[in-house]
């Protein structure tokens, strides 16, 4: 295991950001922390690189505890922080030259590492420009040129490709897969893009409100929540009817087309399409990991509510700014 | 603990920073030289102290102000670095947060240096008296009352949570570290009550060892050798507070 956590908790004032987090994660995986917004990913980030010290609990990290042993963790592990946080008054090479000072890349290789991550991330012709004037996208690109450069044991990955286009996107992936891969990189990721997650994580955590609610392989996950879904076309549904059918689980108007999740459906289809009477189209879609997603966190936008009533919200203001 | 080439990557950020930022730089100068020809040649037409200028009086008063300015607006500076999370990524490196501070350090010093070294070549054309060996002196001087006063604006910068705090520190810090210091007045012959401020503030030991080398020991209220003490006790508590607020620092979003 390189990284795991006992009982591992940030509260900010009364507002419990991670809440007694165990996790284990293996040598060379690909670990993907799923999440709605405040769910508590970039807290655990934080204190898993020694940036914010945990309120309670114990963490390792490649076999450093990020309480006793900070810098040897810092040694271990290089991040792409998910706000930005590139240098705008240095030009992208200088942030990278910064970068490899700070991480003792051999003054040798250093040209050649700058080199090869910036054409990685394609920005050889405005590599020496100031980053005040890079677009967002290319600043974002920069980011992830500085933490895949000096090549960790461990790599946390906050939200890496938000905001690429997706060109971009497609060439991080590979990086990231090929990283993973050759030099054994552990890599532990955050991400919206569920097809971000489901491609390139061998095991995805879903996070909500401080804690873990599943933890599984893509696949696994997508079979937890179960059947595959049927969207038909039809006039007048009887939605009752279909609920009673023995393989369906679940059955909803949405958009105009029922969707019906059904218990193996090469088996059941054609039971389901001699039940419903007649219909207009048929469509079957596997499960998808934002099925999953949904499935475990509630469909509802959090309000801030659930964070405390509104004075603790002026508390939280305070201290957060 | 000390690691020359994070050490050195902090500096050199700092020095092209400085560099770049051609409007504050020039704007650094303003001030000064306001203070010098306006008040310094206003005041200066009738009033004289000590056998010399007002405005030759004040000048070693004038040089430590715009270095106090410029150090701790220097280190409070990191508020916003840390506001715009670029001192994250200097944060989790894996260097010790001391190479860190040191590093930032050097670069406030440096900056202020040459602000200070310009200032004193000004000197030269308004008349006030410096030779080859006063202008080493005076350097001298002004580099370890710099790394004092950067000293003490990192430690405030690092412990600052947000920038409203940041009119504070000017209202009840900077300008009152400014007006103790003696360095409009003599210190010497004051009411009891503003020379125990004067001698708790320890910008007064700059002005005062800058004033006995400009013009001359007879103008010193303190020996050389306690002003030098205190400037340099006074930086070695700034940078141990210094490098114990770095390495407390957690991330402020
Ligand atoms: N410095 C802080 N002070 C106070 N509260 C904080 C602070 N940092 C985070 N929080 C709170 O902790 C909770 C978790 O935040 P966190 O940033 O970890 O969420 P996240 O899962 O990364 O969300 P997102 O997907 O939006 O990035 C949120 O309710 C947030 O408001
Ligand atoms: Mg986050």
């Amino acid at each position: 295991m390189i990284i795991t956590t006992k009982d591992l908790t940030k509260k900010f004032g009364n507002l419990t950001a991670v809440n007694k987090l165990n996790l284990e994660i293996e040598e060379g995986e690909i670990f993907g922390l799923l999440g709605p917004n405040g769910a508590g990913k970039t807290t655990t980030i934080s204190m898993l690189c020694t940036l914010l010290k945990p309120t309670s609990g114990a963490a390792k990290v490649n076999g450093f505890d990020i309480a006793t042993q900070p810098s040897k963790v810092r040694s271990s592990i290089g991040i792409v922080f998910q706000e930005p946080s590139v240098d705008d008054l240095l030009t992208g090479r200088e942030n990278l030259e910064m970068h490899a000072m700070l991480y003792k890349i051999p003054r040798e290789i250093r040209k050649k590492r700058i080199d090869e991550v910036i054409s990685l991330v394609g920005l050889e012709d405005r590599a020496d420009d100031i980053t005040r004037v890079y677009s967002g996208g290319m600043r974002r690109r920069l980011e992830l040129a500085r933490g895949l450069m000096h090549h960790p044991k461990v790599l946390f990955l906050d939200e890496p490709t938000l905001g690429l286009d997706p060109q971009t996107r497609e060439h991080i992936w590979s990086y990231i897969k090929k990283l993973s891969e050759e030099n054994e990189t552990t890599m532990v990721l955050t991400t919206h893009y569920m097809e971000e997650a489901d491609m390139l994580c061998d095991r995805i955590a879903i996070m909500d409100a401080g804690e873990i609610v599943v933890l599984d392989n893509s696949a696994n996950l997508k079979k937890k929540v179960g059947g595959d879904i049927v969207l038909l076309k039809m006039d007048e549904p009887n939605l009752e009817r279909i609920r009673k059918l023995s393989f369906v689980t679940e059955a909803e108007m949405k958009d105009g087309t029922v969707q019906i999740k059904i218990k193996d459906v090469s088996k059941n289809l054609q039971k389901l399409l001699c039940k419903v009477g007649e219909i207009h189209s048929v469509e079957v879609r596997q499960v998808s990991l934002n099925d999953v997603f949904i499935h475990y966190t509630g469909k509802e936008i959090r309000s801030g509510e659930e964070e405390g009533g509104f004075w603790e919200r002026v508390a939280h203001a305070e201290v957060n700014r | 603990m000390i690691d020359g080439d994070a050490i050195y990557a902090v500096w050199l950020r700092e020095v092209k920073v400085y560099l770049r930022e051609r409007e504050r730089v020039i704007s650094s100068f303003v001030s000064p030289i306001l203070w010098l020809l306006v008040f310094g040649s206003g005041l200066g037409a009738s009033v004289s102290l000590q056998g010399v200028s007002y405005q030759t009086f004040i000048y070693p008063g004038v040089l430590v102000m715009s270095l106090l300015f410029t150090s701790i607006f220097y280190g409070i500076y990191i508020i916003w670095d840390r506001k715009l999370d670029f001192l994250k990524e200097v944060l989790v490196a894996p260097v010790s947060r001391t190479s860190i501070f040191v590093g930032k350090m050097l670069g406030g010093c440096t900056d202020v240096m040459m602000q200070s070294l310009i200032l004193l070549i000004l000197g030269l054309f308004i008349g006030i008296p410096i030779t080859p060996l006063v202008f080493v002196y005076s350097l001298l001087i002004l580099l370890l009352t710099s790394f004092a006063m950067v000293s003490l604006g990192l430690v405030i910068g690092s412990n600052l949570k947000n920038q409203e705090a940041f009119n504070l520190v000017i209202n009840f810090l900077i300008w009152p570290l400014f007006f103790f210091s003696g360095a409009l007045f003599p210190v010497s012959n004051l009411p009891s009550w503003l020379s125990a401020l004067t001698y708790i503030d320890p910008v007064t030991y700059g002005v005062d060892a800058l004033r006995g080398a400009i013009l001359g020991a007879q103008s010193q209220a303190f020996p050389v050798y306690v002003d030098l003490s205190v400037l340099i006790i006074f930086s070695l508590v700034m940078m141990w507070l210094g490098t114990i607020s770095f390495g407390n620092m957690q991330q402020s979003k």
